[in-house]
């Protein structure tokens, strides 16, 4: 996994302050935030985080405002420069590298998605999405169509020659994204990309998101404070708090296995049905033999989808793992206590 | 800023290119005077809020007690009062260098580049002439005749902006030749034209440095700062030094007072661009060329433009102004009617200058946002537009040809309009202030006798040390020690100067004025903001009063008063009121809809609405709009000087006219400079931290824009 | 933007350009009274006219000499005359640069001459062009309703028993005593404190004020003295009448702060540029060398300018066209 990562993180750090580089690797360093900030003045943004992305991943960093997580994906790509550690993106190391060669990896290798948008407002839709083929000093003609392509696969078509005050919030982060893809990049990095929108549009570009990622199958690094978001894109979900890993795990593995309290504090509310698997709610079997001719579901189904077989079958369902292997079962309890509760709360 | 016309509307104009930095400051004194106010209400005795410990008010009377004590004593004793033409070292000293300058005319290595310099200029202006102003020899007439420039102009006004200001330009181009003026208002728009450009060349770089780089802004900010402190005629004397009188000199000086309006605009635009912005360039790996070239600068363009507008309002007055220095345009004819005391002889031309602004400031506009419609698909359809421009062209090219043939073309026949239109208001001026004049005398000597002699005595009386004392210690007190540093510099200057005693003539003089100007900007401010008929009557007035050159008004003026202080005063008024009338009015009007509704449902009477509402609400407002009108009336010392209110502006008049007093006269100008610095320093700091750009440019006010 | 703002622009290039050409080839009245210009400079009887900076000076009664002269260069010679509206001390600056060649009125600078006259210590760059012919005449006025009802007040030793009578609001307590323009030859306020007078100096600011000034304390039988001169068309109107101060004797105005005299009557002077008047052969230069004429025909002008608010160009074509002979003389 970590020579083929898409992304490797490691010991990453960023104090603000005057003498943030001195701090790393003293007690100080060790000091909870407000500690640090009445001591000396500093400022913990980020603390020793470490973590890699798979390529074709979808990596969700999730956490409050303040929680660091807008610092941690500027320092991906030094929009923020690191007070430590080390980002390698496809095997290249960032960190050491010079402006020109870290202008190129900008260029070619990763693109961003902002939550205001940032769009020029004195560009039109095209010109807005050929931007960064235009930065990289593409010609004229072959920025355009690749752009024309672009806004097609966002569904944008025929606003090309509108200027972006004349589209709603949710087509200016069409044109966003398309803007983002133009490059054909690596790994997009999304930084909360739409919480400036309304509930109904947001879900829609969510979905926009997870068809794309099956259309152009990007690595993706997603933002977000919304838990709701986290649970339906990621297939990895990090929490942070105060600039530090509180857990990484896939989406099912945060609902059911909370680290510490932060995190059952937070998804408490969460529609576990939604995301639980049967991996979370099934008990080891009494006997290999238990259920037999019973209905097979693979571990990885969703509580709720499992549902109704689950309850149209009398007596337990069996569960299998990746390999076929038979690893537990589930009954009726099992899964109305996932519903049950989730509707008392 | 002082000189001849700021606006108030510059900060409604800016904000239009997208200005957080302004706005927030904006709601931050609002916030401030709501809560004050709030507070006030509940107790009249509890703690002022936010900085201000204690009243500060209570010190400073404190401490004029004291001045007073100790100047009931010593009155009259060390006032550095300088009789008839004495002169201090220093005087002497400027006079050796500027003659030391005129000797190395050939040799001196700044003389022989400003010689250069000027050259070029004079060249230039020189050529422009020639082509469309007066006659260049053999011919007997321009190169190109009214017709052609009047049509080719129209022209312009149409392809770059609408048919609207085409009429505009239409028209004020048939009123220049109309009235007689066709030469000088060539000779007006070829000084604006070059130097607008140049301000452009060079500010506009300037701008974007100060705007991306903060240790280039430290340097260039400060600069900025003093240009726009020194009254315009203060720059003139230097200036004919190194450029020589003509031409080159009133380019020089009109970018010199037009060129920072466009480098604060312009940074600021750059300034404002959101941060986001430029993170979304860097994270598509852009350069720093490229994030100048496509992201800064494009979306810093309107306020630019803004700026630019600004500029040329700017220009247009200050090169009405450089006709003191020989400088061609339409203040030659104004100066002329003054010196024949003949109202209606200035006035002509002083209308014209103000057609004039209208009509550059209308284009201008109109032609930044055509850009906007055209690319927004607005507009006509191409292909019409086309047309037109073509048909357009067709006619600019007879009437071009026509010009250059024929007389009836190429010169305007005076039909004497102009002398007889002239001759009616001289006379109406005439008898006017031949009635008025009692009534006037009475006022001034009211005014004079009731607070101007006591003030004057009161301060330009005391010793020289005990004012300086007086003066540090209320700067102290009222603005801390942010006032207290420059204010001693400025006053430790003064004295070093020499011209003490006139300095605090001039402050007297400034301090009735300025309170003058505020009992009027309160009264007729708040009258407009609360009656739209009234503000509707009145804002033309203010911006026709803000574009005619000052100049054009001192004649009736010294008709009704005499050569006095007070006709110094009124002349100040008239320039500096129309801009603390309009912030005050501004401000007024910005009080919230919510806020006054409240206050008329909780049974308010209309004074207690203005007194207890609106006044403290607009606090912000007020302090800025007194601070201006200090700096603007300020601006006016020198031109009180040449109707008899003595004192500093006096000596410049007396320095750039006479030689061997040419080194008192920039004694004196630079004593205004550092009075304005003293008075606009402790202003601010007594206020709080003012809003950025203190300074704000003559924008004509369009309404519904 | 670039659709609508540099095409039209670059056509308008176009434009001009080809309405320049054309008319280089064309008929038309322009044409044929550039030809006769032409013909007219080359065949001035053999005599060239450089171009002429005429320094016109803030006061009314030079502005007529100034047009009167210029306008018989431009008619007659065909000169190519520039008038520039400047102050004294900056018109003999102008000499030196090439800005000023004439400077048609001048009442004597001492100071200017000694920067600027090779014989009196000077760079060089002015030149003396003898007198003009006018005779300027400086005094102390009052309005003469005040002369008559007051005729003791003509003497300066009885000025103090009236100084009460002069106060404003401007003069401290003492006496008003009206000065003029700062960039005129004043040496009031030493004589007032050499004389002992109870009087302060308060200056007009100008010629028009000062007039103003006057018309107005004889309108209404205002008290006023102060500063003035003839030549002035506004004798004419009202016939100021001066104070007897001690007189002038040889002297004693050559250290400013002690004078205690009164004004010199002067001969005014014409001042030339010695690089322009140094042309040999120019019609402009011979004419500006005789121009002469006396303190009635300036009168005459100035007040066609002043009081009829004619133009100075119109008001000197006016003058000249009534005085063929004495403008003939100039020529000559």
């Amino acid at each position: 996994m970590t020579t083929d990562s898409a992304l490797k993180v490691r010991g990453l750090w960023k104090i603000f302050g005057p003498k943030a580089e001195r701090l790393i690797g003293t007690p100080d360093a060790a000091l909870s935030r407000k500690d640090l900030q009445a001591k000396s003045g500093h400022v913990i943004g980020v603390r020793d985080v470490s973590f890699d992305v798979a390529p074709g991943e979808v990596f969700v960093v999730m956490g409050l405002s303040g929680s660091g997580k807008s610092t941690l994906v500027r320092l991906l790509t030094r929009l923020i420069e690191p007070t430590a550690g080390s980002v390698h993106l496809d095997g290249i190391d960032l960190t050491g590298m010079d402006e020109n060669a870290l202008r190129e990896v900008r260029r070619r290798k990763v693109s961003m998605v902002f939550q205001h948008f940032g769009l020029l407002p004195h560009r039109k839709v095209i010109d807005n999405v050929g931007f960064g083929l235009e930065v990289r000093g593409e010609g004229k003609t072959a920025r355009r169509v690749r752009a024309q392509d672009m806004i097609d696969l966002v569904g944008l078509s025929g606003y090309e020659q509108n200027f972006p005050d004349q589209l709603s919030g949710g087509m200016q982060q069409r044109v966003g994204l398309a803007r983002a893809l133009a490059g054909d990049p690596a790994v997009l990095m999304f930084d909360e990309p739409f919480s400036a929108l309304d509930p109904l549009i947001r879900r829609d570009m969510q979905k926009e998101v997870i068809r794309l990622h099956h259309e152009v199958g990007k690595t993706m690094v997603f933002i977000t404070h919304d838990l709701d978001e986290a649970l339906k894109l990621g297939d990895r979900i990090l929490i942070m708090r105060d600039g530090e890993i509180v857990q990484i795990g896939p989406p099912d593995e945060i609902i059911a296995a909370p680290a510490d309290d932060y995190v059952k504090d937070f998804v408490a509310d969460v529609n576990k049905s939604h995301v639980l698997t049967l991996r979370w709610v099934m008990r080891p079997p009494d006997s290999p033999d238990e259920g037999v001719g019973a209905p097979t579901l693979p571990q990885s189904t969703i509580v709720r989808e499992a549902a109704r077989t689950v309850l149209a079958h009398q007596g337990v369902v069996r569960v299998v793992d990746a390999d076929d292997k038979f690893v537990g079962v589930v009954d009726d309890e099992d899964i109305l206590r996932v519903v049950v509760a989730e509707q008392d709360a | 800023m002082t000189s001849h016309s700021q606006r108030s509307d510059g900060p409604r104009r800016q904000s239009d290119g997208n200005a957080p930095e302004a706005s927030r400051d904006g709601q931050a004194g609002q916030a401030g005077a709501r809560v004050r106010f709030v507070r006030r209400g509940r107790a009249e005795d509890a703690p002022p809020l936010r900085d201000d410990p204690a009243p500060r008010w209570q010190p400073a009377l404190l401490i004029l007690l004291l001045w007073f004590l100790v100047w009931m004593a010593t009155k009259g004793s060390d006032t550095l009062a300088l009789q008839g033409r004495d002169q201090t070292g220093i005087m002497h000293a400027l006079n050796d260098f500027r003659d030391s300058m005129l000797r190395g005319r050939d040799t001196n290595p700044v003389m022989r580049l400003s010689g250069t310099i000027a050259d070029g200029f004079r060249g230039l202006v020189a050529w422009l002439q020639r082509l469309i102003s007066i006659p260049a020899a053999p011919r007997p007439v321009p190169e190109i005749g009214w017709l052609g420039v009047t049509v080719v102009a129209t022209w312009i006004g149409y392809a770059v902006a609408n048919w609207r200001i085409a009429l505009l330009v239409l028209g004020t181009f048939v009123s220049y030749g109309a009235f007689g003026y066709w030469s000088d208002s060539m000779d007006l728009l070829i000084i604006v034209g070059i130097s607008v450009l140049v301000c452009v060349l060079i500010g506009v770089p300037l701008g974007i440095l100060a705007g991306t780089s903060r240790r280039a802004n430290a340097v260039i900010e400060p600069v900025l700062d003093l240009l726009q402190t020194m009254p315009t005629f203060v720059y003139l004397l230097p200036i004919v030094l190194f450029f020589g009188i003509g031409s080159a000199s009133a380019v020089v000086a009109t970018v010199l007072y037009a060129a920072p309006p466009l480098i604060r605009i312009a940074a600021h635009g750059i300034r404002s661009v959101p941060p986001t912005m430029l993170e979304v360039g860097q994270s598509l790996g852009q350069t720093r060329a490229q994030q100048l070239r496509k992201i800064q600068i494009p979306m810093a363009k309107r306020t630019i433009i803004v700026g630019l507008n600004q500029t040329t309002m700017a220009a247009l007055s200050m090169a009405t102004i450089a006709s003191f220095v020989d400088g061609p345009g339409l203040g030659k004819p104004v100066l002329a009617g003054l010196r024949i005391n003949d109202v209606g002889t200035a006035l002509i031309p002083g209308l014209l200058i103000v057609a004039t602004a209208i009509m550059l400031d209308r284009a201008t506009t109109a032609a930044s946002e055509r850009a906007d419609v055209i690319a927004r698909g607005g507009g006509l359809p191409a292909r019409v537009h086309r047309g037109i421009l073509l048909g357009g062209a067709v006619v600019t090219l007879g009437a071009l040809y026509l010009s250059r043939l024929m007389f009836w073309a190429a010169q305007f026949t005076d039909h004497g309009w102009g002398r007889r239109l002239a001759e009616v208001t001289d006379h109406a001026v005439d008898s006017a202030t031949a009635a008025m004049s009692p009534i006037t005398s009475g006022i001034k000597d009211g005014i004079s006798y009731a607070f101007l002699n006591p003030l004057q005595d009161f301060i330009a009386e005391s010793p020289w040390w005990l004012a300086f004392a007086g003066i540090a210690a209320l700067a102290f007190v009222l603005g801390g020690w942010r006032a207290l540093a420059p204010a001693v510099v400025c006053l430790a200057g003064m004295r070093a100067l020499g011209e003490w005693h006139n300095a605090m003539i001039t402050l007297a003089m400034t301090l009735v004025a300025t309170v003058m100007c505020m009992a009027l900007a309160v009264v007729i401010g708040v009258a407009m903001a609360r009656r739209g008929s009234v503000d509707l009557a009145i804002r033309p007035i203010l911006d026709a009063g803000q574009t005619i050159p000052a100049f054009v008004y001192l004649v009736p003026v010294l008709a009704l008063f005499g050569p006095s202080r007070f006709t110094g005063i009124v002349a100040a008024l008239a320039y500096a009121a129309p801009v603390s009338i309009k912030l005050v009015a501004d401000g007024v009007k910005g009080v919230s809809a919510t806020t006054m509704e409240a206050a008329r449902a909780s049974g308010a009477s209309r004074m207690q609405q203005i007194r207890l509402v609106q006044l403290p609400m607009a606090r912000s407002a007020l302090v800025l709009a007194t601070n201006q009108g200090l700096l603007f009336v300020l601006a006016m010392a020198v031109i009180a000087g040449m109707v008899g209110a003595g004192a500093l502006g006096y000596e410049v008049v007396l320095g750039s006219s006479r030689s061997e007093e040419w080194g008192k006269g920039a004694a004196a100008g630079m004593t205004i400079v550092l009075l304005g610095i003293l008075l606009d320093r402790i202003a601010r700091r007594a206020a709080g931290p003012a809003p950025e750009g203190t300074r704000w440019f003559p924008v004509l006010r369009r309404r519904g824009h | 933007m670039k659709v609508t703002t540099t095409r039209p622009l670059g056509a308008l290039a176009a434009v001009a350009a080809v309405a320049l050409v054309a008319t280089a080839c064309g008929g038309g009245d322009i044409k044929k009274a550039e030809a006769s210009n032409s013909a007219a400079s080359s065949s001035a009887a053999g005599k060239k006219c450089a171009t002429i900076n005429m320094a016109v000076n803030p006061w009314v009664s030079y502005e007529a000499s100034a047009y009167v002269v210029g306008e018989v260069a431009k008619t007659k010679l065909g000169c190519q005359v520039n008038y520039k509206e400047l102050k004294e001390d900056v018109s003999w600056q102008g000499f030196g640069t090439g800005e000023v060649d004439v400077v048609i009125e001048d009442w004597g600078h001492p100071d200017l001459e000694k920067k600027f006259m090779k014989d009196k210590g000077g760079d060089g760059s002015a030149i003396a062009g003898g007198p003009n012919g006018n005779k300027g005449i400086i005094h102390w006025y009052v309005p003469p309703w005040l002369a008559t009802e007051h005729p003791d007040i003509l003497d300066y030793q009885n000025l103090n028993k009236y100084a009460d009578q002069f106060k404003t609001s401007e003069s401290g307590g003492k006496g008003q005593f009206l000065g003029s323009d700062p960039s005129y030859v004043q040496f009031d306020e030493a004589i007032i404190s050499n004389l002992k007078l109870n009087f302060k100096v308060v200056f007009s600011g100008g010629e028009a004020a000062s007039l103003e000034a006057f018309k107005k304390a004889e309108a209404n039988k205002e008290w006023l003295i102060g500063y003035f001169w003839e030549p002035q068309y506004l004798f004419a109107d009202v016939p100021l009448k001066a104070v007897k101060l001690p007189p002038f004797t040889a002297g004693c105005q050559d250290d400013p702060a002690k004078v205690a005299c009164d004004y010199p009557d002067t001969i005014l002077q014409k001042v030339f540029s010695s690089k322009w008047a140094g042309q040999a052969d120019d019609a402009g230069v011979a004419l500006m060398k005789k121009f002469q004429w006396d303190n009635e025909d300036q009168n005459v002008v100035a007040k066609y300018i002043a009081v009829d608010k004619m133009k100075p160009e119109d008001a000197a074509k006016k003058w000249i066209d009534a005085n063929p002979d004495k403008v003939n003389a100039w020529l000559s």
